[in-house]
């Protein structure tokens, strides 16, 4: 894969600046073996600066949790070196495993084998609640 | 499997239902005294609550079952550090319905998600505590003879009271109801209660620091207990523990038909000599709950007293 080059894989354009390794470890993508390039602070017309993750590969990524980082972030299939699909994330229904409760009284935090289990209650403000205690995620 | 964690849980309908089969126990209780023979309740208490403990146990011995279970964390295999998982998967070999009561919040929604028997949560933590509310609806329904029209008080913490929120919530649905919210500046109602229960639903509430003023307004005025264990500092519970206390000057102002409720236990909140005033509707509140968790019990376990 040459940068700015890819043939087939998937564009994560518009990323907010700086969080693209956060994005890297979110989507698991040290598991995978394709190439991947990740730049950061690239030059954007519309936010000043962006990060950028460019992944060798079409399958075997689940983005729906790009939607809970941010819904401006873009996603761009490439085959063939042509941009076949560009879309924006959904908010994800139910975020598992991510993020963790921050309420000190929750169940997760001395049932440590408990899933962290986080449920999309008002799209509206994106707001996501703990399933245990319903206390609202961190932002 | 249906289980009771918390209010929504339930549709209107069915609060309906608890509260109209709840009634007609108290008046004929025994048609309803073998509805449950053979049938165990575990009532599984990792934290003390006597009285929770005891209503629900009563209310199953009075529908002709029995009861099994533990009433503290200590000397169970919960001590030896056994997941809540792993104890309600254990327990529902046993019993056929389960009451957990646990410090941690969600504890309930973990008991039902691993039991193959009905379970109700008996309270977790701050988070919730269906039962109660169950009864203050039927101690309302059962003082004034309807659950619409009425102005309800609230008093002392709103902020950390999880009582007042859950009624609230559930009396919202109700038509001419209207809220007085009293509570010192630091304990007033959270923005969630604000805005996603009273505002979106165009509840009428009115937020006040005076309880004594408010009083000749309400036909009901829920009392709550500022708990110590909510306060980071000793000095500020200290401070405002006895800014709320009812008491026999202040009840003058209400009128004949106002009630008084209260969750139990009081501290001080209610004074002692008010107990004998007929509009002290608190004790006959804790009646109520064993007649609530009787009625819930049997929606549960999908018994009727079938004559
Ligand atoms: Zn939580």
């Amino acid at each position: 894969m040459i940068i700015g080059n890819l043939v087939n894989g998937v564009v994560i354009d518009h990323i907010p600046a700086g969080r693209a390794m956060e994005l890297y470890r979110l989507l698991k993508l040290d598991s995978l073996q394709c190439e991947i390039a990740l730049i950061k602070n690239a030059a954007s017309e519309k936010h000043g600066r962006k990060d950028i993750l460019k992944i060798g590969q079409l399958d075997g990524i689940d983005f729906s949790i790009l939607g809970y980082i941010d819904s401006e972030i873009t996603i761009n299939y490439i085959e063939n070196g042509v941009r076949v699909r560009k879309f924006h994330p959904q908010l994800p229904d139910t975020i598992y495993d991510l993020i963790k409760c921050k309420n000190p009284r929750c169940i997760t935090t001395t049932e440590q084998e408990l899933p962290h289990v986080f449920r999309l209650t008002d799209p509206g403000t994106r707001t996501y609640r703990c399933v245990y205690c319903q206390t609202p995620a961190g932002r | 499997m249906r289980h009771l964690t918390d209010i929504p849980d339930l549709t209107a309908e069915e609060i309906d239902e608890l509260i109209s089969v709840a009634c007609d126990i108290i008046e004929r209780p025994d048609r309803y005294s073998q509805v449950c023979l053979r049938k165990k309740i575990a009532t599984l208490f990792y934290e003390p609550s006597t009285r929770t403990r005891l209503s629900f146990e009563t209310a199953m011995l009075d529908l002709g079952g029995s009861v099994i279970g533990f009433s503290s964390a200590d000397n169970s295999s919960v001590a030896k550090g056994e997941s809540v998982a792993d104890t309600i998967k254990t327990v529902s070999c046993f019993a056929d319905i389960i009451a957990i009561r646990h410090p941690k919040e969600g504890a309930a929604y973990v008991a039902a998600a691993n039991s193959s028997v009905p379970v109700i949560n008996a309270g977790d933590g701050g988070h919730s505590h269906p039962t109660q509310t169950l009864t203050d609806l039927l101690t309302i329904k059962r003082e004034m003879g309807r659950l619409g029209d009425l102005t309800i008080g609230c008093c002392g913490d709103l902020k950390f009271g999880r009582t007042v929120h859950s009624l609230i919530s559930a009396m919202s649905r109700y038509s001419g109801v209207r809220f007085v919210l009293i509570s010192p500046e630091e304990l007033t109602i959270p923005d969630y209660v604000r805005c996603d229960i009273l505002d979106k639903n165009h509840i009428p509430y009115k937020e006040t620091r005076d309880l004594e003023t408010s009083i000749p307004d309400l036909d009901i005025l829920y009392m709550t207990r500022v708990q110590r264990e909510r306060f980071f500092n000793e000095a500020d519970y200290v401070r405002l523990k006895d800014t709320y206390v009812l008491t026999p000057e202040k009840l003058a102002g209400a009128s004949d038909n106002m009630r008084v409720l209260h969750p139990l236990p009081r501290v001080n909140e209610i004074s002692v000599s008010i107990d004998s005033d007929p509009r002290a509707a608190y004790f006959r509140q804790v009646r109520n709950g064993k007649f609530i968790r009787m009625a819930l019990i049997m929606m549960l376990l999908g018994l009727t007293p079938g004559f």
